[in-house]
């Protein structure tokens, strides 16, 4: 038999049929929906008369425009209100089983609540329209993201038109070193392959570094996934991915349980299979990185400097480098510790777990929010998370140390709701984007880790979390 | 969907790497609930001075002169050319239906973000792979000669330029089957219906899980 990728094997179970060129159709087992990319596929439907092929795939939540404070109040903004609103419209009228509207204790972020609920299963294909669907890839799902044309797609066959990615592999060996973390990992990822490094291609993250993360770290790295270009991020099942997935409310029970986890035992790539490319990164030398530029690719350790565009040798990309440093606000060579910055934001898909939120709050406990910071927020991943930090009481190590604690929402991820960077602001963010005005208008993003975001909100600047004390 | 077979048109060049799709239709706009009406706001933040929001009127806005869209040489363009790994970030289908509502009917660059490449067949809007030094070729000539045009044939996989140069582009023979003949995805689909209800029942009976 022929040593199978994991990719292959998700593959490989999803094709309904292929065209002479390889164009393929595959089928899709969960689709997640939010309110931004789902009316104009809702209202296509409608249009040609179509129904949904199997509304039971589909888990729908309102994440992106939702307020993180004053829920009782509503939306203010008419336009976001209106696109929340024709959701729930569309719940209705095409009878969705599974929707956690605002309000709803299980809300949130749609990539935190599909494996919080274990709508999210090994082996299943997930989609969503929106490209950070690489997150549930941390389960040996084949997931990814999609437009509003494939949405209405799904909706209509439970099935897409794809093409066979190429498969990169890339491991990372050896231990972390303490305060070097999931996102550290990703990011370093994205530093040495580029934000174009994985197009094309499905990544599969291995390792001893990645088997040593927790299935909330894994679900890190797969998020940014999409930052490296790859639509499709994948980590193997193990023993972690199934003890996770135990007793969730849509997980399989009992009986049922045992006989799927040892299917998904199978999700693994087998010895000797081939990957088109590989790359490995040595876990023990990575440092706690931070972004400096305007793509995630423009990152650097903390203990670096901004790079000078003058020893950029590539036309185009000093320009780039020059552009973004203008943007930034930055100068060619200043320490990155000399960075200070004006808001945190702790949360998005990325970075706002209930492991996230507990790693953040160890550094702030019985610490104080510097005085030059003009905000510092916490906004949990979904009203699961929340209550179970409330119930921890981390909710009270950042209130004291002078964070503010939200409801959850995609929130200054991408300022589609009133928390945003006001022009010229400087952020420490644990998103995954830093494009111009991404967090706001004029808004400057440094993407760090949870912890790294933490410790710049003590110091207002950014300073290198392992030498906190 | 609109088919894609012949088209010659102004090129307008856009000299940037990485352009990511928040910068290409930035979020407030994505709060429509509709599928048009984002062409004005095509690059919203570099195109204009004043900050963009829903529901302004375009020509009350202040245009930023040093954007090169807002050139008069550009007016009118149909073509966009641009540098590596076009449209990256996030999936949202807005892009392209900006660029084409723009008025763009093809772009040209080295390389695209998967997500946004796979969104603009679905919209009829043709994105080129042509390797840099041709591109490196198009823009010095787009720089050089004001009213530069594009001849592109989508069924012999040809740009041409006004010197007559012509220069060969890959496309997936199923993709272009679809642009060229303007067919909707989902119909085309639906004719396999009984492969995928055939499907379903194998998956069901090996995964019965998925189906609860
Ligand atoms: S948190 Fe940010 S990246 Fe994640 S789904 Fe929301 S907007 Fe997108």
């Amino acid at each position: 038999m022929t040593a199978l990728t994991l990719y292959e094997k998700l593959w490989n179970s999803h094709l309904v049929h292929e065209e002479r060129d390889g164009t393929a159709l595959i089928y899709i087992d969960r689709h997640l929906v939010h309110e931004v990319t789902s009316p104009q596929a809702f209202e296509g439907l409608a249009l040609a008369g179509r129904k949904p092929w199997r509304i039971g795939s589909v888990v729908a939540t309102a994440d992106h425009n939702v307020p993180t404070k004053g829920l009782d109040k509503g939306i203010a903004d008419d336009v976001s209100r209106l696109q929340v609103e024709t959701l729930d419209r569309n719940v209705e009228r095409f009878a969705v089983p599974v929707y956690f509207p605002m309000r709803d204790a299980r809300q949130g972020i749609v990539h935190v609540i599909g494996p919080e609920q274990g709508a999210t299963l090994p082996g299943m294909t997930v989609v969503c329209g929106d490209s950070h669907t690489s997150t549930h890839g941390a389960f040996a799902a084949l997931a990814f993201g999609i437009g509003t044309s494939e949405v209405e797609h799904v909706l209509a066959t439970q099935c897409l038109l794809a093409k066979k990615a190429k498969t990169l592999r890339i491991r990372v060996e050896g231990a972390l070193p303490a305060g070097v973390g999931a996102k550290d990992v990703v990011l370093a990822v994205i530093g040495r392959i580029g934000t174009a490094g994985g197009t094309g291609h499905s990544i599969e993250f291995a390792g001893s570094a990645i088997r040593a993360l927790s299935m909330e770290g894994r679900m890190t790295v797969c998020n940014m996934a999409i930052e490296a270009g790859a639509r499709s991020g994948l980590v193997a099942v193990d023993e972690k991915t199934i003890a996770y997935l135990q007793g969730r409310p849509f997980s399989p029970r009992g009986e049922m349980f045992d006989r799927a986890a040892a299917y998904w035992r199978t999700l693994v790539s087998d010895e000797g299979a081939r990957f088109d490319r590989e790359v490995t990164l040595d876990a023990a030398a990575l440092k706690p990185q931070v972004t400096w530029g305007t793509s995630p690719e423009m990152v650097v350790s903390i203990e670096d400097r901004v790079p000078d565009p003058a020893a950029e040798k590539d036309p185009v990309r000093r320009e780039a480098m020059e552009r973004a440093l203008e943007y930034m606000g930055l100068q060619p060579r200043m320490p990155m510790t000399d960075v200070a910055i004006d808001k945190v934001f702790i949360g998005s898909c990325t970075n706002s777990r209930i492991e996230d939120l507990r790693a953040a709050a160890a550094v702030v406990k019985g610490r104080r929010v510097a005085g030059s910071v003009k905000l510092a927020m916490v906004v949990p991943g979904s009203g699961l998370v929340k209550r179970q930090a409330e119930q921890e009481g981390l909710d009270r190590i950042f209130l004291a140390s002078g964070f503010e604690w939200r409801e959850p929402g995609c929130s200054m991820c991408l300022g589609m709701n009133d928390d945003r960077l006001s022009p010229g602001e400087r952020c420490a963010s644990t998103s995954n984007r830093n494009f111009e005005g991404r967090q706001g208008a004029g808004g400057r993003t440094h993407l760090v880790s949870p912890t790294m975001a933490a410790a710049a909100a003590l110091a207002g600047r950014f300073v290198d979390v392992r030498r906190l004390g | 969907m609109e088919k894609f077979t012949l088209h010659a048109g102004l090129v307008a060049p856009l000299d940037r790497e990485n352009v990511d799709t928040d910068a290409i239709i930035p979020k407030q706009f994505l709060k429509s609930i509709h599928r048009t009406g984002f062409g004005p706001n095509l690059f919203d933040a570099w195109r204009y001075l004043d900050p963009g929001e829903p529901g302004q009127d375009p020509a009350a806005r202040k245009p930023n002169p040093d954007f090169v869209l807002n050139q008069p040489r550009y007016q009118g363009a149909t073509i966009l050319i641009a540098r590596k790994n076009f449209g990256c970030g996030s999936s949202r289908e807005h892009a392209p239906w900006a660029l084409q509502q723009y008025g763009f009917r093809a772009i040209i660059a080295p390389s695209y973000a998967d997500i946004f490449f796979n969104n603009c067949f679905k919209n009829g809007l043709l994105p080129i792979v042509l390797p840099d030094f041709h591109l490196d070729h198009l823009f010095q000539e787009v720089a050089a000669h004001s009213g530069y045009r594009l001849a592109i044939d989508l069924p012999a996989q040809t740009v041409t330029t006004p010197s007559g140069q012509v220069m060969r582009f890959d496309v997936e023979p199923f993709r272009k089957e679809c642009l060229v003949n303007g067919w909707d995805d989902i119909g085309l689909t639906l004719r396999r219906e009984d492969a995928i209800r055939a499907y379903e029942e194998r998956r069901r009976a090996a995964e019965p899980w998925i189906f609860s």
